[in-house]
């Protein structure tokens, strides 16, 4: 089991400094593909549409992710409800690379998430800060990503994720040794984890960004503020041109520092999701499942 | 001596660290400023080939980089590396560098259920450990191809003049022996 955990984490490695992006159909899957995903999302409806749909939302149609693992090489991930363990069976059953435990989804358990260490099929899960982050990967998750706000196309809330996360770490590798114990009862996490924060100044597993990503210009934010990737829900087939926008966040991320580039990637891309603002959300995803 | 890590998505900072380790200098490559430097070798990492392959030609370091390794440059690739170094990718009708003679079979092993960790014997170093990240393998080697370590008949690791192409990732296990074999050919 240790070396499943271990080779899950490794797959998360190699994600890295790519784009994973949403998709609900194997045609969306090939555009993604093709305009440079390292991975694809697999979901019934994009986050905004969830949002504007309302009611409960739950795990995609087998068939459905079956189509995009046709369509595409690249891994395919797929979300399940918050604690609920059945639908992650299933995705398992279907061989799927990554399951997300996603807050964009109902949520299934308001009190348990699921015992990821039950699993062999890697997770990955949203955090809003370094505690939230520990307790899902001692549940077992291999990755972690921002919560940020799906289906907003505003980025204040990933932003104020990756901050918080960043100065918590900064924090923890700053302490002294004696005090990491208390540090570990506050954040409710273990403390072995604690000490691997404090020796390492970094999480154990990959962190990408998620939740009201746009733009290039977003990504390049993300990405300059720590985040080792980026998740695209809404932002791409939201806006005008998916295609040209999802290639200008690809290579965004890729030079994140270069703004003559970012400048000219972001010239010309047709017009972006509308969004909501944080103030306007009647729902606030990133709330569900702490 | 420099070495050049193809930065363009995937794993290259563990490469990074390794390097760090041996205490060898490194830059990374991520667009075409960062190729006006001599290199001694060069590095391609683990990650996605088809979005490698595709920010290799975007960001202009396609053509410049294949006249590098043409030329003799002595190359490290590790898995997706390895997709960009061959001449015959399964099922697809393009190649990207096509610079070693051999065929290879993308996500051979199946999904990421299908990844694996092990240890086996790679010729002229010894028994090392390796691990399969949704790997692929090599189904044909063609002439002056020297093989370095088959697994279950399958060929995971091969040399070609200059170019070392492994299935499998050295970079994540603490095992530093490949990559100073290929230091060795950057001193030459």
């Amino acid at each position: 089991m240790e070396n499943r955990y271990e080779l899950n984490k490794q797959l998360a490695q190699m994600l890295k400094g790519g784009v994973i992006m949403d998709v609900t159909t194997p045609e969306q899957a090939k555009i993604a593909e093709e305009a440079g995903a390292c991975a694809v999302m697999a979901l019934e409806r994009i986050p905004a549409d969830i949002r504007a749909a309302g009611g409960v939302s739950r795990m995609s149609d087998p068939k459905m992710i079956r189509g995009i693992q046709e369509a595409v090489s690249i891994p395919v991930m797929a979300k399940c409800r918050i604690g609920h363990f059945a639908e992650a069976q299933i995705l398992q059953a279907i061989e799927i690379d990554y399951i997300d435990e996603s807050e964009v989804l109902s949520p299934a358990d308001d009190v348990y998430h699921i015992n990821k260490r039950d699993f062999q099929v890697p997770f990955v899960c949203g955090a809003r800060d370094l505690g939230e982050a520990l307790r899902r990967i001692n549940e077992g998750a291999s990755m972690i990503r921002t919560k940020g706000e799906p289906g907003t196309g505003d980025i204040v809330q990933a932003v104020r994720h990756m901050r918080m996360m960043n100065s918590a770490i900064a924090k923890v590798a700053a302490m002294r040794e004696d005090v990491l114990y208390e540090e570990a009862k506050q954040l409710q996490v273990p403390y072995e984890l604690i000490l691997y924060v404090h020796k390492n100044g970094r999480l154990p597993v990959v962190n990408f960004a998620a939740g009201g990503v746009a733009t290039p210009a977003d990504a390049a934010l993300m990405m300059q503020l720590g985040a080792e990737g980026v998740f695209v829900g809404s932002g791409i087939f939201k806006s005008g041109n998916p295609k040209k926008r999802a290639g200008a966040i690809v290579k965004a991320v890729t030079n994140y520092t270069d703004a003559q580039m970012i400048a000219e990637l972001s010239a010309d891309l047709g017009e972006a999701m509308v969004g909501i603002n944080e103030q306007e959300i009647q729902l606030l995803m990133a709330e569900r499942g702490k | 001596m420099k070495i050049g890590i193809l930065a363009v998505q995937g794993a290259f900072a563990e490469h990074e660290a390794v390097l760090d380790a041996l205490h060898i200098p490194y830059k990374e490559i991520r667009c075409m400023r960062d190729l006006q430097q001599t290199f001694d070798g060069v590095i391609l990492p683990g990650g996605e080939s088809t979005v490698q392959g595709k920010l290799l030609h975007e960001l202009h370091l396609f053509a410049p980089m294949r006249q590098w390794i043409a030329d003799g440059m002595p190359v490290l690739a590790t898995c997706a590396g390895m997709i960009l170094l061959a001449q015959t990718i399964e099922g697809q009708d393009t190649a990207y560098f096509a610079t070693i003679p051999i065929t290879v079979r993308r996500n051979a092993y199946g999904r990421q259920l299908g990844s694996f960790h092990t240890e086996s014997e790679c010729r002229g170093i010894g028994k090392i450990p390796m691990t399969f990240i949704r790997a692929p393998y090599i189904t044909q080697a063609g002439d002056g191809v020297s093989i370095l370590s088959t697994i279950e008949e399958h060929i995971v690791a091969v040399r070609y003049q200059n170019q070392i192409a492994l299935s499998f990732h050295p970079e994540l296990d603490c095992d530093y022996r490949l990559h100073q074999g290929f230091l060795e050919l950057c001193k030459q």
